[in-house]
Formats: structure tokens, sequence, C-alpha cells
């Protein structure tokens, strides 16, 4: 009897220990993750701290009227779109390019210094970058000395609304190249070396090996990191705006997250700032799902 | 003709190594900048002589820092979260991993779970809702709030759930028929086996809270309370400002921000300077880590 019990709870077992493993981290997820989805209420009310969100008055789309209103919301939406769009192009192009160029260097100390050189900035916060950025890019900084090296007129690059979109832009990018390059140079090293032999024995040229056997290689991968990296449209980096805009760049830099914060939570227009980040989360949700089918139709992968 | 093509491919080779070798130190040079400032004297840097080479070398920077009480309280609170965001990662990543790696038969309500994960990964409530939480739940300015809200790293835990399915099923029933339970199967089998993704998604934690400054900044509303990162963002926050009311402005950031400039690169290098103690095997693993990562799931 007491075996056969014994039995029959080993049997039950695993399954039922396997619930007892989730349940910690499921409960993490519920409160931190999923109670603040429930907290999205505060967009459709005028919330008032004192009274919670369930004493606070329903207002129903009034926030969303009126950021749609708002001459604001256009122009950060549009400075997330172009400071998005513009790092994803220029950071895969330069993954790219540059993992290309590094698959060609042979001697091996090199390849190696190198990319331990070109991975580290990924490792480092955009807290500690900011001063580097601007301690290179202010009125005194090397970037203008050279400038002015050149005979050319000084450029006040973190005060600029012209310039501080390139700026966000070419300094993410050159934050990130030699991660992204990881990937690339992985789909590289397991391109069949057959290949290059033959069109080696046919006369080819570096560049015609590169063009027709190394790109088209890459193609799957580029493929899916472009579909992947649609989800981050809307995400056009906090922190690196956050620790590099001042009021004056504002018009030019300010983006939906760093929106959200300073309206929203600074400026305490909690219902308001909840209203604005829904906007953001929905859109992103949809594009995530549209990036999924891309994904399932011309990588034959899914990305979840 | 075979002379000039071999001589054009050397050419070619020599383009190659010079550019590559270009990018690395346009990558290289500018941290190095920030460690030449820490080490020079403050006229030195006001002057804005300071190049890659240190100008009247100087270690008086760090012979303040070592003073500096705030700066090594919030070192203290970044290295407290670091440890406790790891444990309580690693755990929930473990456990929270094995029995997804089963299939829908061997556990049900397997992809009941995993639909909780990936929604939650996608969908998020946003800033101020999860700020309201962690208000709510009394947790502003404690410890709690810089590592309870990111205690289940989702992208880790299915990192190591694809591991974890790779594992092959006969050592798994071996243990079993041996007695084992699925905790000390787990444990036993599959942990120690999986050690390059279990270092990949630890370093993924160390690094990652490390250099988050935002909860920092949001959960803080004490300075004292501040973790590495927050607090010297907080430095950088006052040089951006002067540096903005400064549109007319030379003496003003001449008056404020350069004479910390040698001080504020000090204190950046020591904030770095446990990244760098694990870079090597940051490089490592994060380099398996990602490819493995990405072209599985």
């Amino acid at each position: 009897m007491k075996q056969g019990n014994m039995k029959a709870r080993g049997r039950l077992g695993p399954g039922a220990m396997y619930h007892m493993m989730m349940l910690p981290g499921i409960l993490f997820l519920l409160v931190f993750s999923y109670v603040p989805m429930v907290g999205i209420i505060t967009a459709f009310q005028d919330y008032i701290p004192a009274k919670g969100m369930f004493g606070s008055e329903f207002v129903g789309l009034k926030h969303f009227t009126y950021m749609f209103k708002l001459p604001d919301i256009a122009q950060v939406v549009s400075n997330t779109l172009v400071i998005a769009i513009g790092k994803i192009l220029l950071g895969t192009m330069m993954a790219i390019i540059f993992s290309v160029l590094l698959n060609e260097i042979r001697v091996k100390y090199v390849k190696k210094s190198v990319q331990t050189i070109v991975y580290l900035p990924h490792f480092l916060s955009w807290v500690v970058l900011a001063s580097v950025v601007v301690n290179m890019f202010s009125l005194d900084g090397i970037v203008n000395q050279m400038l002015a090296f050149f005979g050319l007129e000084n450029i006040n690059f973190l005060g600029s609304n012209t310039w501080f979109q390139p700026l966000i832009i070419g300094t993410d990018v050159w934050k990130e190249f030699g991660y992204s390059s990881i990937v690339y140079l992985a789909a590289i090293t397991s391109i069949d070396p057959g290949l290059y032999e033959a069109a080696g024995m046919d006369g080819a040229s570096w560049w015609r090996k590169v063009w027709h056997i190394t790109l088209p290689g890459m193609l799957p991968i580029i493929l899916l990191m472009g579909v992947m990296s649609l989800t981050n449209i809307l995400s056009a980096g906090f922190d690196q705006v956050y620790n590099l805009y001042n009021p004056v760049v504002y018009e030019s830099g300010d983006i939906l997250d760093t929106y959200v914060y300073r309206i929203g939570l600074v400026g305490r227009q909690y219902s308001f700032g909840t209203a604005v980040g829904l906007f953001k989360s929905v859109i992103g949700i949809v594009l995530l799902m549209s990036a999924n089918q891309l994904a399932k139709k011309y990588t034959d992968r899914k990305i979840f | 003709m075979s002379y000039s093509a071999n001589f054009k491919e050397r050419i070619g080779r020599f383009v190659i190594y010079a550019i590559v070798i270009m990018l690395a130190l346009i990558c290289l040079l500018p941290l190095w900048n920030i460690v030449a400032i820490s080490f020079s004297s403050s006229e030195a840097v006001s002057a804005n002589a300071v190049g890659l080479v240190p100008v009247n070398f100087t270690t008086a920077a760090y012979t303040k820092i070592i003073d500096d009480a705030q700066f090594w309280r919030s070192f203290g609170i970044s290295v407290l979260r670091v440890a406790l965001a790891l444990v309580l990662n690693m755990i929930l990543i473990i456990l929270m991993a094995y029995p997804l790696s089963k299939s829908k038969r061997e556990f049900k309500g397997r992809n009941i779970y995993m639909n909780i994960m990936i929604f939650a990964m996608l969908f998020s409530g946003g800033m101020i809702p999860t700020y309201l939480l962690i208000k709510n739940l009394d947790m502003l300015n404690t410890i709690w709030a810089l590592v309870l809200p990111g205690a289940v790293p989702i992208f880790s835990v299915i990192l190591v759930m694809n591991f974890f399915s790779a594992v092959p099923k006969a050592l798994e029933e071996a243990a079993f028929i041996d007695g084992a339970n699925p905790l000390q199967v787990l444990f036993k089998v599959y942990v120690p086996v999986s050690i390059p993704a279990l270092a990949t998604v630890a370093l993924f934690s160390i690094v990652g809270t490390w250099n988050d400054f935002f909860s920092g900044l949001i959960y803080m509303t004490k300075v004292s309370n501040y973790p590495l990162m927050t607090y010297i963002q907080s430095l950088n926050v006052n040089i951006a400002d002067l540096l903005q009311a400064g549109t007319n402005s030379s003496e003003l950031s001449n008056l404020t921000e350069i004479s910390n400039k040698n001080l504020n690169a000090a204190k950046i290098v020591v904030a770095v300077i446990p990244l760098l103690l694990i870079y090597p095997l940051l490089q490592k693993y994060f380099v398996t880590g990602i490819v493995v990562g990405s072209v599985k799931e």
C-alpha cells in the first residue's frame, strides 16, 4: 500500500514539481509586469495620487484626444522614428561592412585585439559614454578643434537642432557596430569556403566575391536582424538621449520615452503620461506582430 | 600581369588593415582620452591640453575620490544590487527554464506559462504605471526597487530554456531511474552541463544591473540612495545644464564644468573598472551567447 502510494506520487511528482518551480518567477511577473498593465486604466482617468486608481475619476479618452491635438506628439513621434530608423539602417550597414572587412584580417593577434576594442563600448553605460561624447563634441572638444584646423566653422553639436539627431545616430552606431558585427561575422564563417575557391579559380576579384558570395550568404541573417530591429522602432534609446539632450534640443531630440518621463513622471501628469506610454506600447506590439509575420514569411524563422 | 595582380592584392589588403585598425582606434581613443584627463592636472584640463597622454601627471583626482563618501556609498549600493539581482535572477532563470524546456506532453500547462512570459516581454504597462506600483508598494528609496522589478529576465530564461532542451534526454532518464526528483535532476544534471549558457545570462545580469541608471533615477528620491550610475549621471546633468545655460557661454562652462572635469573623469574610470575586470569573461561568453541566442528560438 505504502509503496503503491509512493509510486503514484512519483508519477504525479514531476508535473506538480514543475508547477512549483514556475511559481516564484510567475508571481514576480504577475506583480511587476501584469499589475502595471492593469495600471493602464490610469490613462482613462484623471489620476490623483491621494485618491488612488480606484478613487480617481474616469474621463474616457480625454487624454488621448488631448494628446493628438498637441503639436508635441507629432514632433516627438517623428523624432523617434527618424532616430530609430537612422540607427537601424546605418548601424546594420556599418556592422555588415565591418564584419566583411574583419573577416579579411588573417593575422590572429590583430583580429583579436581589434575585436576586444570594438566590442568594449557596447558594455559601457550611456551614462559613461555621454561624458565621452560631450567631451568630444562640445564647443572646445576635439571634433571642433579638427574643424577649426581645416578652417571650418565651429558646430555646437549638443545645442543645435540640425546636428543633434545625426549626433545621436552616429554615436549609437559608434557604440554598437562592433558588437552587432558578431552575428554577421558568424554568418560569414558559416559560408562554404569551396565557393570562394571556385570563384578564385574563375578569376573573380575580391569585390566580386564579396558581392556574389559573402553578401548573399549573409542575407538570411541580415533579413532576420532587420525584421527583429523593427521591434525597436519606437524605442530610439532613452538612456542615450536622456544623457545627451538639454532643453535647447528638445525640439529635435525628444523621443517618446523621454517625453513620457519628462511630462508624465517629472511633470506628474500621470494619466497623460500613461496615455502616451500606452500609445507607444500598442503601436509597438502591432509592429512586433507584423515583424513576426514578415520573419515567418521571408526567413522561415519566428521571433517568438 | 601576375605581378601587378599580386601588387594590387597587397595594396587592397593593406587598405583593409588600415580601415579596420582605424575603426578600432576610433572606438578606443575617445575612451582613453577620459583616462588621460583623469590623470591630468585641473589647469591642463581647463586649458584643453590633454590628448592621449596625461599632462602634469597627478593622481589628485583619485585621492579626492577616496574621501568622497557619496561616491563610495553609491558604489556600495551598486555592488549590493548587482549581488542581489544576480542571485535572484539566476535562481528564477534556472527554476523556470527547466520545466519550460519540457514538451507540452511532459509538462501540462507549459504553453500557458510560456504565453504569460512572452506577453510580458512584448507588452508592458509602461513607465508610469510601473512607477506608481513601486510607489504604492512603499519601495521607493529601498534597494528592492532596484532589484525586484527585473527579477525575471525573460530573454535569459528563453536562452537557458533552449540550452536545456538540447541536453540529451538519456542523462535525465538515468537520474530518474536512480530515484532523483526533478529538482535534483535540475541541479545535478542540467546545471553542471549548462555552465556556458548560465555564465552568459549571469553576465547579462551583472552588466545590465551595474549599468542601469534609470531605476535609480525614478525610484530614488534622495541622492544618498543613488546607485553609482545614477550618481554619475547626476554629475553629468549639472554639466549639461550649465552648457545649456551657456548658449552665451564660455565663461560659465569654464567656471564649473571644467574645474570638475578631471574629477568626474576619474569617477567614471573607477565606475568602469569592475566591468573591465570581468571583460575577458564577457568576451568569452557573450559572443557565444549572442550567436546561440539569435540563431535559436
